[in-house]
C-alpha cells in the first residue's frame, strides 16, 4: 500500500511571502510601501473612494483594475444608505487582513484549512462623535472577533494560527497602537 | 604599540571562556577591559537581582560551580566572585582598567586602539557583553517631572519617588522589578508586550533542567526555522528564586496590566490593545514548550491556569501624579560604537554567522542564541568559545600559508 500526502494548499504562496523577506534583507529600501485612496464627495454622508495605486518594490504599481467603494451613513441616521459606514469599513479592513494571516500562518505551517469564518463587532457611545460627553471618545470602545475555523489541527494549534495572525496583522496593529497621521488642507 | 596573536574585548564570563579556550591552543593573547572583571555585574545589576539559571548551570571551561547549593540562584556580587576567581586560577592574561576606543583594520590583522595605548592583532574576539539599554523613543514623551530609569541603571525601590511606577517590559527584569516595587509600597502599572512565559519549576524540576535535559538548550543557530525570531526572543519571564514569577502572579500581588507602552498625547499614555492577544501567544508558546518536555521525557505534567486578562485602560493621564516615575525594562544591546569594521546591517546590527563575522579573524561572543540556545546563559560560553576558538586557530593557520605563499 502506498500513502500519499496531499500536499497542504490554502491557496497562499507562502514561497512568494519568505522570498520578498529574503529580498528585503538585501534590498531594505525596497520594502517600504505607500498605500494610497482617494475620495471624493458625493452629496451628504455619502462619499465614494477609490483604489487604484501603490508603490513598494521601489516602484510605482498598480492594482489589476480600480476599486471603487461606497460609504454613507444609514437611514436611521437620516441619511442614503448608499454603502457600509466608515467604521464598517474599519471592521472590514481588520477582518480580512486578521483572515489573510490566518491562511497564510496555516500554509506556512502545513495545516489545511476547510473553512474559516469570524464575526467582528465594535462597540461604540455615539456621545462621543455628537459632542454629547466630553469624556466619551469618538472611536470604538471594544472591538470583538471571533473566529470559526474548520482545519486539520488540533484546537491550540488552531488558536496558535490565530493569534499569530493577530502578531503579524497591519490592520490589528492600526486599530490596536497609535498612528501619526498629519491632515492638510491644499 | 603592542603585538598580540588575540584580542579578546571584554573579561566577563565570555571572554574569560575565550582566554582559557585560547591558551588551551598555545595563541598568545589579551583580554582588555574597561573597568574590573565581571565589571557589568558589579555596576549593571539592581541590589536583590539573582541569576536566572540554577547554581549547577554555572559552568565555565575549567571550573563548575562546587558550592552546597546547587539549586539555589547566585546573586550578581556572588557572580563577580565566581568569575573573578576564575580569572584568577585561569591565570588569564586580563588588563584591567583599559577602555577600548576603537577597534579597526590595520597592518597584517587589526588595530585595537584604548585609553592606554595601542594594540596590534591577528584576531578579535567582541566579548564585550549587552551593556547599553534600549529605550524605545516614546521615552522622550514623557511630561517634565516623572522620574525615567532604564533597567540597568534601577538598583531598589529607594531610587525613586513614593506614588505610582509605571514598569515598561515584562519579561525577566520587568516582571522582578514590577514585583519589587508593588512589595515597597508603590502601586506598580506594568506595560505588557511580547513575552516568554515558564514556570519556575516543572514536574519536580526546574525548567532550565528539563530545557537541558531534553536537549532544547543544544538546539543550534544553523538549524533553526527563523533564527532571526529565535535571536529576538525576550528572557524567560523568570526569577531567581524557588517560585513562578508570571503575569498571573503578579497581578494577584496587585500589580496591574496594560498592553504595550506606545505613545504619549497630550500628556496621556497610549497602552496597546493587543494585550490579550500577547497573553494568548504566550500562553500557547508556554503550551509547546511543555509539550515538547513530555514528547521527548514522556509522560505529562500540569499545566499553568492561563493568565487572566481583565480590561485595563488604554492611557494613564500622566499629568495628574498617579504616576511618578517609569522604569525600562525593554531590553539590551550590545554597544559596537567604537567597531570600525564594516560588519554592520542598514540598521547597525552586528552581522555574524554563529559568532563569526564576514570579516576574517573578527569574532563576537555572548548574544543570545549565538551558536545555540544555551549561549544566552553562563553555561553557553563553554561550548560557544570552544567552536569559535577553533575557527580562529584555522584562521590564524591559513594567515600563516598565505604569508608563507606572499613570502616565497
Amino acid at each position: 500500500m502506498t500513502i500519499t500526502s496531499t500536499p497542504i494548499e490554502n491557496g497562499v504562496n507562502v514561497e512568494a511571502l519568505l522570498d520578498a523577506r529574503a529580498a528585503f534583507a538585501d534590498n531594505p529600501e525596497i520594502a517600504q510601501f505607500q498605500w494610497r485612496s482617494s475620495v471624493t464627495w458625493v452629496n451628504g454622508t455619502h462619499s465614494r473612494s477609490d483604489v487604484e495605486s501603490f508603490y513598494g518594490f521601489a516602484d510605482e504599481q498598480v492594482h489589476h483594475k480600480s476599486f471603487s467603494l461606497d460609504a454613507d451613513h444609514p437611514l436611521q441616521f437620516a441619511a442614503k444608505d448608499n454603502g457600509p459606514t466608515p467604521v464598517e469599513y474599519v471592521l472590514v479592513g481588520l477582518g480580512a487582513c486578521l483572515t489573510a494571516g490566518v491562511a497564510a500562518v496555516a500554509q506556512q505551517r502545513q495545516i489545511q484549512l476547510r473553512s474559516v469564518k469570524a464575526t467582528l463587532s465594535a462597540d461604540m457611545d455615539l456621545h462621543g462623535i455628537l459632542g454629547a460627553d466630553p469624556d466619551v471618545r469618538n472611536g470604538f470602545s471594544r472591538v470583538s472577533v471571533s473566529y470559526q475555523i474548520d482545519a486539520d489541527a488540533t484546537p491550540d494549534e488552531i488558536r496558535a494560527i490565530v493569534a499569530q495572525s493577530q502578531k503579524r496583522s497591519a490592520v490589528f496593529d492600526v486599530v490596536t497602537n497609535p498612528t501619526d497621521v498629519a491632515v492638510t488642507v491644499v | 604599540m603592542s603585538t598580540v596573536t588575540a584580542v579578546v574585548v571584554g573579561a566577563g564570563h565570555c571572554g574569560l571562556a575565550m582566554s582559557r579556550h585560547l591558551a588551551a591552543r598555545s595563541i598568545d593573547h589579551v583580554v582588555l577591559e574597561r573597568g574590573e572583571v565581571a565589571n557589568s555585574w558589579r555596576t549593571q545589576r539592581w541590589d536583590s537581582l539573582r541569576l536566572l539559571t540554577p547554581n549547577w548551570m554555572t559552568r565555565l571551561p575549567g571550573r563548575i560551580y562546587q558550592g552546597d547549593d546547587p539549586n539555589g540562584y547566585l546573586s550578581a556580587p556572588q557572580v563577580a566572585e565566581f568569575v573573578a576567581g576564575y580569572a584568577a586560577a585561569s591565570a588569564a592574561p586580563v588588563v584591567t582598567r583599559t577602555t577600548v576606543t576603537a577597534v579597526r583594520p590595520g597592518g597584517q590583522g587589526f588595530e585595537v586602539e584604548t585609553d592606554r595605548g595601542r594594540w596590534h592583532a591577528h584576531s578579535i574576539v567582541l566579548a564585550a557583553g549587552t551593556t547599553r539599554s534600549v529605550v524605545p523613543p516614546v521615552a522622550r514623551r514623557l511630561p517634565d517631572g516623572i522620574v525615567s530609569v532604564p533597567a540597568i541603571e534601577y538598583r531598589n525601590p529607594d531610587q525613586l519617588p513614593n506614588g505610582g511606577v509605571l514598569v515598561v517590559g515584562a519579561s525577566a527584569s520587568g516582571a522582578q522589578i514590577a514585583e519589587e516595587l508593588q512589595r515597597s509600597g508603590r502601586p506598580v502599572t506594568l506595560a505588557v508586550g511580547e513575552h516568554v512565559r515558564v514556570p519556575r519549576r516543572y514536574r519536580g524540576h526546574d525548567i532550565l533542567w528539563w530545557m537541558d535535559a531534553v536537549g532544547i538548550l543544544d538546539e543550534r543557530w544553523d538549524e533553526m526555522d527563523d533564527l532571526v525570531r529565535a535571536r529576538n526572543l525576550p528572557s524567560l519571564q523568570l526569577v531567581g528564586a524557588a517560585r513562578t514569577l508570571d503575569l498571573n502572579a503578579l497581578q494577584a500581588s496587585g500589580v496591574r496590566l496594560v498592553g504595550r507602552f506606545a505613545g504619549v498625547r497630550d500628556g496621556v499614555t497610549q497602552f496597546s490593545g493587543s494585550l490579550t492577544n500577547v497573553c494568548a501567544l504566550a500562553d500557547l508558546k508556554l503550551g509547546r514548550l511543555l509539550d515538547t518536555i513530555d514528547a521527548r521525557a514522556g509522560g505529562r505534567g500540569e499545566r499553568l491556569e492561563p493568565t487572566a486578562v481583565r480590561r485595563t485602560p488604554l492611557g494613564i493621564d500622566l499629568r495628574f501624579g498617579e504616576i511618578r516615575s517609569v522604569v525600562w525594562a525593554t531590553g539590551v544591546r550590545p554597544d559596537f560604537s567604537w567597531l570600525d569594521i564594516p560588519v554592520f546591517d542598514h540598521r547597525g546590527r552586528l552581522l555574524h554567522d554563529g559568532g563569526v563575522t564576514c570579516w576574517p579573524g573578527l569574532y563576537v561572543l555572548g548574544l543570545p542564541m549565538l551558536r545555540r540556545r544555551r549561549s544566552t546563559y553562563i553555561d553557553g560560553a563553554r561550548a560557544d568559545a570552544d567552536d569559535l576558538a577553533a575557527h580562529l586557530l584555522d584562521h590564524l593557520g591559513a594567515g600563516k600559508v598565505l604569508m608563507t605563499r606572499e613570502a616565497s
